[in-house]
């Protein structure tokens, strides 16, 4: 029994010797058969001997075996304790062999030219991918993008605190106007890109070219230029994910008490002073927290760019995944687009590690 | 009639004037809001029943500028005059259907069973696995959130690839599981932490074990979380574009797919284009109406401690 545990449990664990013996068989024995099915393949894949395998299935099933009765061992060998593992192991052993192994699998891919349409196969080329990064041109303008794309979540985060302030006030049909406010979430932004980046910004008919003719402008391209076309994308994904920013600021203004803006009124701060004095420092930890989600999801931008602009014109709209995306559709090279994404990886860990650090030092108080 | 003696001051008057002023700005821009949140459905939904002059000349408003015609929802099996008929576009279209449901359905189920499960271990038991205790492996799980997909997507082809997965129901399932699964850990956290540990040991002196505690009382009281949790992750597979681009190609296409993919060699049928996309749309419209609590409470569970 651990010490630190929230919740004392004290059972006598009775467990007789043959059961621990029987665990520790499960977990050794399909750990062997796992090496032995592996190992199979392997002599195979090399050539050694033909075991009539016509894919990596078996071992798949071996390492399912083996999961299971490492998770079934535990509770036979360590009882008590081994109940208490079981509630983690699962989760840990699903993120391992889902996340863990393919990246380490995926490093090994970076440094390789890998055209999986030739037969060639995979070809170690040392740091040639790196060379190649370095001078193209496409991914530092993507990479260069999604700084813009990031910084976009400012104004996004103004508009969801005023949308939050609004819901938070006192008026009649809230619900109506929560759930509307929220439906932008729910839709699929592959949809959202047809409806709305392709259909309503049609150029001839759809209803937001009327609109921009109506205000004054000749010939609406929403598209044409670099700008403007990354200014759409923006605005569209903005669209879906203000809601989101929005609910989380909401929850936030709401779970401040009435009492500290009443006594922010009583002292003469109302209005706009009240909001910049005590809502809104009131609220920076949860705005952080949101804007940090938000950036976490900004990152993954892709489905739109790839529907509407596909990265168009010249590249201006293009964020890192959909550049990825269409280097791999274009040259179905593996490695190469493996190698730019762990370098995208690297950089994300980077740079949200500084902006956690920061967020921490201005969470915390300072009075 | 008598003169009215009693009247309002000078000062009053102007405070009202301003307090309707400031309702009348309120409603307005709540207004322009919801507009802007809810005409592109309305577009979409007023789009499938148009036809193609109907489309070119930017009508509106149906029944007042165009009449509405079942075109865009005959061209997918769907409308009354085909619905009785064999169609393969319909077939082809719920077979895309139930590709999505089974998907983002199992895997949202497979993160939030995997993700209470642990979620509750971390919050109520110190583990060591090697150098890692429970703050560490919290992090562990939270960290995949950072990961974007496309630093999986091109070594999982490969994996898919060898392991027969491509293009199968089952490795998307896994997939997307995973892709949730920190964001379910992070709700559930958040719940179980809030569910005092004195009920665990009461059902514990009554003689339940660990598991029969969290089955029949720790559950039931985070059962709400669960169902956020659930919803989130439906949302969120429900609309994945991504992966299902990259790993399918005719057997596991979701909607989103099929829907990217409808480009005719004549230009694009918006009918057509507008029925499908509200096709896609319109599961996740009724969930956020009839559930709208759920999902507000699972995003919430995070920014407020």
């Amino acid at each position: 029994m651990s010490a630190g545990d929230l919740l004392h449990t004290v059972t006598n664990d009775n467990l007789s010797a043959q059961r621990v013996a029987l665990g520790r068989w499960l977990v050794r024995g399909s750990a062997a058969i796992l090496v032995l099915v592996a190992a199979a393949q392997g002599a195979q894949v090399a050539g050694l001997r033909d075991f009539g395998f016509a894919n990596w299935r078996p071992t798949l099933y071996a390492y399912a075996l083996w999961s299971v009765c490492l998770c079934w061992g535990q509770v036979l060998m360590r009882g008590e304790q081994g109940k208490r593992v079981l509630f983690v192991l699962p989760a840990v052993l699903f993120v391992l062999s889902m996340a863990v192994l393919p990246l380490i699998f995926g490093l090994g891919i970076a440094f390789s030219d890998w055209n999986l349409a030739s037969p060639t196969g995979r070809k170690f080329n040392g740091l040639a991918n790196l060379a190649q990064m370095w001078a193209d041109p496409f991914y530092w303008n993507a990479l260069k993008n999604m700084v813009w794309y990031v910084l976009a979540i400012l104004p996004e985060y103004a508009i969801a605190f005023a949308l939050a302030l609004l819901l938070n006030a006192e008026i009649r049909a809230r619900k109506f106007f929560r759930v509307a406010f929220l439906l932008p979430l729910m839709l699929s932004p592959v949809a959202v890109s047809w409806m709305v980046g392709k259909s309503m910004m049609e150029i001839r008919f759809g209803p937001l070219a009327r609109l921009a003719r109506w205000a004054g402008w000749d010939s609406p391209s929403f598209f044409g230029s670099p700008e403007m076309a990354r200014f759409m994308i923006m605005a569209m994904d903005a669209w879906t994910f203000i809601p989101f920013m929005m609910i989380m600021i909401l929850a936030g203004l709401q779970a401040i008490p009435r009492e500290v803006q009443e006594a922010a009124r009583v002292d003469g701060a109302s209005g706009w002073r009240g909001f910049w004095e005590v809502t809104f420092p009131l609220m920076l930890p949860v705005s952080l927290t949101a804007i940090l989600i938000r950036i976490i999801f900004k990152l993954k931008l892709a489905d739109i760019i790839i529907n509407v602009t596909a990265g168009g014109p010249g590249g201006a709209t293009d964020s890192v995944t959909s550049f990825i995306f269409r280097e791999y559709r274009d040259r179905s090279n593996v490695g190469y687009g493996t190698l730019l994404a762990m370098v995208y990886l690297v950089l994300i860990v980077i740079a949200m590690t500084i902006l956690m650090k920061l967020a921490d030092r201005w969470m915390r108080p300072k009075y | 009639m008598a003169a009215q003696i009693f009247h309002d001051a000078e000062v009053d008057l102007a405070h009202r004037a301003r307090w309707w002023s400031g309702r009348v700005a309120v409603y307005g821009a709540l207004a322009f809001w919801a507009l802007i949140c809810l005409f592109p459905i309305y577009w979409t939904v007023t789009t499938s029943f148009k036809m193609a002059p109907d489309v070119m000349k930017g009508n509106m408003i149906p029944f007042w500028d165009y009449t509405p015609k079942w075109l865009g929802w005959r061209s997918l099996g769907l409308s009354p005059d085909t619905i009785g008929a064999q169609s393969t576009v319909r077939d082809e279209f719920l077979k895309r259907f139930m590709n999505s449901v089974i998907t983002s359905v199992s895997a949202s189920g497979l993160a939030v069973i995997l993700g209470s499960l642990a979620a509750y271990g971390l919050s109520r038991f110190s583990y060591r696995f090697g150098f890692m205790r429970n703050s560490d492996i919290s992090f562990f799980f939270l960290s995949q959130l950072i990961l974007p997909p496309v630093v999986l997507a091109l070594p999982f082809l490969v994996l898919y690839k060898e392991l027969a997965l491509l293009d199968t129901r089952i490795g998307l399932v896994l997939l997307y599981t995973l892709t949730v699964l920190p964001i379910v850990i992070w709700i559930m956290r958040d719940q179980f932490a809030g569910i005092p540990t004195e009920l665990e040991e009461a059902a514990l002196v009554d003689g339940l074990s660990i598991w029969g505690a969290f089955a029949t009382i720790v559950m039931p009281i985070a059962l709400p979380g669960m169902v956020a949790a659930f919803i989130l992750s439906l949302v969120l597979t429900w609309n994945e574009y991504f992966f299902a681009a990259l790993l399918t190609s005719t057997h596991a296409n979701t909607l989103p797919v099929m829907v990217a993919s409808q480009t005719g060699s004549q230009g694009i049928s918006w009918w057509s284009m507008a029925a499908l996309s509200f096709a896609a749309i319109l599961p996740l419209i009724v969930i956020g109406v009839a559930l709208e609590r759920f999902i507000i409470k699972g995003m919430a569970a995070g920014a407020v401690k």
